[in-house]
């Protein structure tokens, strides 16, 4: 413990942990928003900001591959597909009084016990533990494809199954016999977003 | 880099994702939240990846990997979770899950009372028929 504290010290942070923190704070901020909001459009756009600050935080850390895989699923997929659903269910534009149902006192109880409880035990645990980010980039494409096609490549397949199941899944629960108009407006989406994800993958 | 930077960013992100499901009211909403959490996670896998990689001689980098496969079942769990919810509001009308408790059991639904039972009841016919 004295040796790793010796050697970085403790209270000097270096330029990427003071970027870190700073974007970890916007990222924070921004999904504290989310779930707080009662625009219900806002809080998808503030998610928006929230996963973008996580794919920065990915570059800071290294992981190249897996923060532009988070742009363009996250960002570019997931959040259309939330803002298709908040459009086609008739969320209400403006300030919606009832966002939040009655128990959120006793959900803000339970998750400021448990940020308290994790945030202790991270912090208790991992005191004395530096990662070394000098040297080749730990998460880039060559390397992620490297582990991914050498080691992985079962749950990989599976997953491309796993991809097409969830596809005819979203296609059968969203058509109708008649008046089919809504999925027929969601489905193409859905499809273009998973061929998209199979493409850049 | 500290390795509490990353960890203490995900149990926060993630503990915002939990007062998230609990406290909201929308279906979508609620989505967006399981979102929040997933996220978390992903930034643990990361950062756990990245310290592994340089501490231990030989990884199979699964921290990465397991990371790029909670990207892609989180994008089908959106796919199946909209749809579901689209379904749910063609028949019903709402995305509002605190009205959604056809599903809930109890002695004789004491806290929801016949009357609001039956009115619901009818307002679903209702719109039953208007879908039709």
């Amino acid at each position: 413990m004295s040796i790793a504290a010796a050697s970085h010290g403790f209270l000097s942070p270096t330029g990427v942990e003071i970027a870190f923190l700073l974007v970890g704070l916007v990222t924070f901020g921004a999904a504290l928003v989310t779930v707080t909001t009662r625009q219900l459009v806002h809080a998808a756009l503030w998610l928006v900001v929230a996963l973008g600050g996580l794919a920065v935080e990915y570059l800071l850390l290294t992981a190249e591959f897996i923060a532009w895989v988070q742009v363009l699923i996250y960002v570019g997929s997931v959040v259309v597909l939330l803002l298709f659903g908040l459009m086609l269910t008739k969320a209400p534009i403006g300030r919606s009084p009832d966002a939040d149902s009655g128990n959120r006192w006793a959900a803000l109880a339970v998750a400021v016990a448990a940020a308290t409880a994790l945030v202790w035990v991270v912090v208790d645990a991992f005191r004395t533990t530096w990662i070394d980010l000098d040297g080749a980039a730990a998460g880039s494409t060559k390397v992620t494809g490297e582990s991914l096609f050498r080691n992985w490549v079962l749950p990989f397949e599976a997953l491309s199954v796993l991809l097409l199941a969830a596809l005819v899944g979203a296609i059968v629960l969203s058509r109708k016999a008649k008046a089919a108009a809504p999925a027929a407006a969601r489905t193409p989406g859905a499809h273009d977003d998973r061929g998209a994800k199979e493409g850049a993958r | 880099m500290h390795l509490v930077y990353p960890a203490v960013l995900s149990a926060l992100l993630f503990c915002t994702g939990l007062y998230g499901v609990l406290a909201r009211r929308n279906a979508i909403l609620v989505l967006m939240s399981v979102e929040l959490m997933l996220n978390a996670v992903n930034l643990n896998l990361v950062a756990f990846d990245v310290w592994l990689s340089r501490a231990a001689t030989e990884t199979l980098h699964s921290g990465q990997a397991l990371t790029l496969f909670t990207i892609a079942i989180a994008a089908a769990e959106i796919g199946i979770g909209l749809a579901i919810v689209l379904a749910v509001h063609r028949n019903r009308g709402t995305s509002d899950i605190d009205r959604l408790r056809d599903a809930a059991e109890g002695p004789d639904d004491s806290d929801d009372g016949p009357d609001s039972d039956a009115a619901a009841r009818a307002r679903a016919a209702e719109k039953a028929e208007a879908t039709a």
